[in-house]
């Protein structure tokens, strides 16, 4: 009992080891920064500046763009996942892998792929030009890293849906019709709430990255759009200024820990109600 | 369990002075050996004079590169490495003097320099390096606009063009607090070098009026968006105007519009805590030679501070190639080069700059 225990504990280290060296550690480093000034002491005032306006304007711009994003994957990855789950015996897999193949492909060329795609010369405008039809001018809006985001991210979304809806038993889906159910009234009422973890891990794949992001602003949004993931690193690089930097991200962690905290309860809510039924 | 997370803290504390020590010993062993460590800009070298150098002096250049100022900064004000001769710009080498992390050259060592190296410019070196000092000249450069002549067909010659609404959604701005500063601060007829709030809020409110006929704020891609066709004008650097209208044959430069615009100068410099000072020395004057500034010319674009070099590349260049490679004195002489205006100042630049973007 003894051994198994040290052996258990032993295959332990490497992920302790990991915990502490990467996430701990350079957790702390971003806390000491942010909670002191220059001279190294003790201070709020980064935090209090973190506060200030433009980085509130910037950071509720992110959130909203990262919304839209997610409410963009998860109204795109829904059906789609229905869907597979029905070829799932044939060619399911196949489209699965089919989207989550641009994982494989470095996120940065993509963007810049939609850079060329979305340019006032760019590809669209001249395929819209071919056909008669006026240019549109998507590049530099936040529109258009709003399309890089759900690109970049729709795969984070319909992994965990995915293997969420794949998961349902089909007796019960047969059962709601069975009992007179229409189509809508399955997806609504049956599949819906069955396949809510991954609703919801699906949209915390999508929302934290989205929100974090700098490098699908900057390519697509010209830099005029800017978001906190721009401001931040604009601290840590061009302004030197990384006690700023460490307080605007501490400021960004409190959303993204609110996020997780959200994910978190709502699964034990679904537990709990598990172990009453 | 406890027990074995505060092994794992030892372990850790334990590994990170240990970089340290491997980091000294790498150090210890190369004093001995005949190096320069260079720290410079992307691509601001040519391989084949840093060749060149090494055949001819016996002396290895190990090179490290950095593509900001400001991240070069920490990593010699923290001394965490020590490198022999670097590179920085204007502002940033009178930031280097002023936290004393520089040391003085010996000119004896430098003959090419005193040959070789306008007066012109190690007159405009004295803004940011009184008595030319710690720095010697390599690069310099205008702020000028890019235009294309299929889109623009009238002569540009002043920066408020870029405030023309015909040209919305055609024009391109430099994204970083000083460049972009400069040009409003110069058209109402302030100093880019300003400390007065004023000032600097009327610059800010010029930009934001701005900022709807502006299509991107950039850096380097700039460049691409120019030899494309994507936009009609742009604020670039000297430097780079000359390999653009080769790219593309329609675009021309205004080096200097009329308001006036902002002179740069990269210049080598030796760090206090540099451990081959005479090498660094060395290195300094081998590329202030002739023959080796014109190679690095040909290669760099960069217009150079070398008087020798014009006469050695003339027969390769066309006039207008020429004209802005090798601008009349008139033109940049009287222009301003940034100072360093203290930590204060540079926050309260990027709190100005930062307000525009988030506009």
């Amino acid at each position: 009992m003894n051994k198994s225990g040290s052996i258990r504990r032993f295959f332990g280290v490497p992920f302790m080891l990991w915990a502490v060296l990467f996430i701990l550690l350079p957790l702390f480093f971003v806390l000491q920064h942010g909670l002191t000034n220059e001279a190294g002491v003790f201070s709020l005032a980064n935090v209090r500046l973190a506060l200030e306006w433009e980085y509130l304007k910037a950071l509720g711009l992110s959130i909203l763009l990262a919304l839209i994003s997610t409410v963009c994957c998860l109204v795109l990855g829904y059906p789609l996942c229905l869907i597979l789950r029905e070829y799932a015996k044939k060619s399911g897999v196949l489209i699965f892998l089919l989207f989550l193949l641009p994982l494989g492909m470095n996120s940065l060329l993509t963007t810049m792929a939609w850079q060329t795609i979305l340019e006032r010369h760019g590809v669209l405008n001249m395929a819209l030009a071919a056909i008669g039809l006026p240019a549109l001018q998507i590049v530099n809006t936040p529109v258009a890293i709003v399309i890089g985001m759900v690109y970049n991210f729709l795969p984070y979304m319909v992994l965990p849906l995915y293997v969420s809806v794949a998961a349902v038993d089909t007796r019960i889906i047969e059962a709601a019709r069975d009992l007179g159910a229409s189509r809508w009234q399955t997806i609504r009422y049956i599949l819906m709430p069955l396949t809510r973890p991954g609703i919801i891990s699906g949209c915390t794949m999508v929302f934290i990255p989205a929100l974090t992001t700098f490098v699908i602003s900057a390519l697509l949004g010209g830099n005029k759009v800017l978001l906190i993931g721009n401001i931040i690193e604009q601290e840590f690089t061009a302004a030197y200024n990384w006690q700023l930097g460490s307080a605007l991200s501490m400021v960004l962690m409190v959303f993204i820990i609110l996020n997780m905290l959200l994910e978190f309860f709502t699964d034990a809510d679904k537990r709990k109600r598990e172990v009453k039924a | 369990m406890k027990k074995y997370f505060a092994l794992l803290i030892v372990l850790a504390l334990a590994v990170l002075p240990g970089c340290d020590m491997f980091d000294d010993g790498d150090t210890a062993e190369s004093e001995n050996d005949n190096v320069v460590y260079v720290y410079s800009w992307g691509d601001y070298l040519s391989p084949e004079v840093m060749e060149q150098f090494e055949v001819e002096t016996g002396i290895h250049v190990v090179l490290d590169e950095f593509d900001t100022n400001e991240s070069m900064y920490p990593r010699i004000k923290e001394g965490a490495e020590s490198y022999d001769v670097l590179c920085p710009s204007d502002y940033m080498i009178q930031k280097l003097i002023e936290n004393n992390l520089l040391q003085p050259l010996d000119y004896s060592q430098l003959p090419n320099v005193q040959a070789h190296i306008g007066k012109d410019f190690l007159k405009q070196s004295e803004a940011f390096d009184p008595g030319n000092r710690y720095a010697i000249p390599y690069c310099w450069g205008l702020v000028g606009i890019m235009y294309n002549t299929k889109l623009v067909d009238e002569p540009v010659d002043s920066w408020s063009i870029l405030w023309d609404p015909k040209y919305s959604g055609e024009i391109l701005m430099q994204d970083s607090a000083r460049d972009a500063m400069m040009i409003p601060l110069r058209m109402m007829g302030y100093s880019m070098n300003t400390r007065n709030p004023q000032e600097l809020m009327a610059a800010r409110d010029k930009l934001i009026a701005q900022k709807p006929l502006v299509q991107a704020y950039g850096v380097d891609d700039i460049r691409d968006k120019l030899a494309s066709g994507e936009a009609a004008l742009g604020v670039i650097f000297s430097g780079e105007a000359i390999n653009l209208m080769e790219a593309n044959p329609d675009l021309r430069y205004q080096p200097a519009p009329k308001e006036g615009t902002n002179v740069w100068i990269d210049g080598w410099v030796i760090p206090q805590n540099a451990r081959h000072v005479e090498n660094a020395h060395k290195f300094i004057d081998f590329l202030c030679r002739p023959d080796i500034a014109a190679k690095n010319f040909e290669e760099l674009g960069y217009s150079t501070p070398n008087t020798a070099v014009r006469e050695l590349v003339e027969e390769d260049m066309d006039e207008d190639e020429l004209e802005i490679a090798f601008p009349e004195p008139e033109i940049y002489q009287g222009q301003e080069t940034y100072q360093y205006l203290g930590e204060v100042m540079d926050r309260f630049y990027t709190k100005l700059w930062l307000q525009v973007k988030t506009e």
